[in-house]
């Protein structure tokens, strides 16, 4: 339907359309896409991680999951993924943490390749919908992937993504989309380097009954069922 | 293996501020000044405490499990961490765990996540997220659902596989373990002591929780 390209350190936001599909495409290689998402016609209703990884017994997320909402609902079906593994525990990095990290770089000095950071970046986005800090959720970061050891130590794992690598979000409802390309936070790179990111929103057909996300698991299934119920009467 | 590093408080239950046994699942909304010293002791074992801490002057400022982990560079709480709030601040510091071991992973169950995980009948259960929504309500000040985040489950174990499996595993909590946490600013603590019948959080049987604050 139509397709943007945000560069590195980059902010969007969308009503996603139910049975659309957001596909976010790593131009090359190593890119970070930070991502929160609501019921656009009630934002109440939202992104909850530990709600999607129970439900699913994971702390990965890849093709077949479903994201989310804490009201039971399937915000987001990953239809496919050439990557295999998106992190949904690291969080996002703030202005604090990206000066510490590569130094100061302001608008007023670099226009437009200033240092940008996740937290700003979803704060701006979520105002224009209205919403603020208290609608910060915990958020997705698809490209990248943490590593966690017997002891609970997380570490990055570099080359998670390779350029061109791809994954599609279905919508199961209307959804609103809030991302940013800026760097993983746990991204060791000491240069200020956040990747371009294609967005393409793509006509997509509602799922069938023998959707691979919907049966997934049981809980999926029955995540559906109550998303479906929103619909009823229409 | 997992190390668990236990660290005992010296503080005298019979000098608290303040004493309060949390019935198995009730609710609990209280103030914890800066320099406060708060401890929940799982009296019976294996007990869930569903926990989320906020700035007493900024409820906008709450507890991040995400950057609280991301921070620390480990996904399990125990003595030393930092609890880290949304906007970055230190909230309080755990400073004694007889534990070793407390999970922010697993959020906090809900009358919708239980119809998801189990059946579609099961809405009608009790459950954390319920407790809190009554708590916020009768607190006002102005919070509401979006208030209700990503919580502490002090004395659960949700342990993460190298495959990036999550699982549930025993409690590795036992009748009087407690964990103790010093307050870093002025907190509102919000607690929901779990009343999950559906899986063994609770081994079953949810019991009683003891509040304690030290001046």
């Amino acid at each position: 339907m139509f397709e943007e390209n945000l560069p590195g350190g980059g902010l969007w936001s969308w009503r996603l359309r139910r049975h659309t599909t957001l596909r976010l495409t790593d131009v090359e290689g190593g890119a970070n896409v930070s991502l929160m998402a609501y019921d656009a016609a009630e934002p109440l209703d939202r992104l909850n991680l530990p709600d999607t990884l129970k439900a699913q017994y994971t702390a990965r997320l890849t093709r077949g999951h479903v994201l989310m909402s804490d009201m039971g609902h399937a915000l987001l079906s990953i239809t496919a993924d050439t990557c295999g593994w998106h992190d949904p525990l690291g969080g996002h990095g703030n202005a604090a943490m990206t000066e510490k990290k590569f130094g100061e770089a302001t608008y007023q000095e670099k226009r437009n390749d200033w240092y940008r950071n996740a937290h700003d970046n979803f704060l701006i986005e979520l105002g224009k919908h209205g919403l603020g800090k208290r609608d910060l959720v915990a958020n997705v970061n698809f490209f990248s992937r943490l590593d966690v050891d017997a002891e609970g130590r997380m570490k990055f794992h570099a080359g998670n993504s390779k350029a061109g690598d791809t994954v599609d979000l279905r919508a199961e409802m209307n959804v609103l989309v809030v991302l940013n390309t800026c760097q993983h936070p746990l991204d060791p790179n000491p240069q200020y380097a956040p990747k371009p990111v294609k967005l393409t929103v793509l006509q997509t057909p509602a799922p069938a009954p023998d959707d691979f996300c919907r049966n997934f698991r049981g809980e999926n299934q029955r995540s559906f069922i109550l998303t479906e119920r929103l619909f009823l009467g229409a | 293996m997992s190390t668990f590093i236990l660290t005992e408080s010296k503080l005298d239950p019979a000098k608290a501020v303040y004493d309060f046994t949390l019935l198995a699942g009730d609710g609990w909304m209280h103030e914890i000044k800066r320099g406060q010293t708060v401890r929940i002791v799982d009296l019976e074992g294996n007990q869930a405490v569903d926990t989320l801490f906020y700035n007493a002057h900024d409820l906008t400022d709450r507890y991040s499990a995400q950057d609280t982990i991301r921070e620390q560079g480990g996904i399990y709480l125990t003595t030393g961490t930092k609890l880290i709030s949304s906007e970055g601040n230190v909230l309080a510091t755990i400073v004694a765990d007889t534990c070793g071991r407390h999970d922010t992973l697993g959020g906090a169950c809900a009358a919708e996540s239980n119809q998801v995980r189990y059946a579609l009948d099961k809405r009608f259960m009790h459950s954390c997220r319920d407790t809190f929504m009554l708590q916020i309500s009768r607190w006002g000040h102005g919070a509401t659902k979006c208030d209700i985040t990503h919580n502490i489950n002090f004395f659960m174990n949700v342990p993460v596989t190298p495959e990036g499996k999550l699982s549930f595993e025993d409690g590795v909590s036992a009748g009087g373990h407690y964990v103790e946490l010093r307050a870093e600013m002025d907190l509102i603590c919000l607690i929901s002591n779990c009343p999950q019948l559906n899986n063994p959080c609770n081994a079953y049987n949810p019991t009683p929780v003891r509040l304690l604050i030290w001046n």
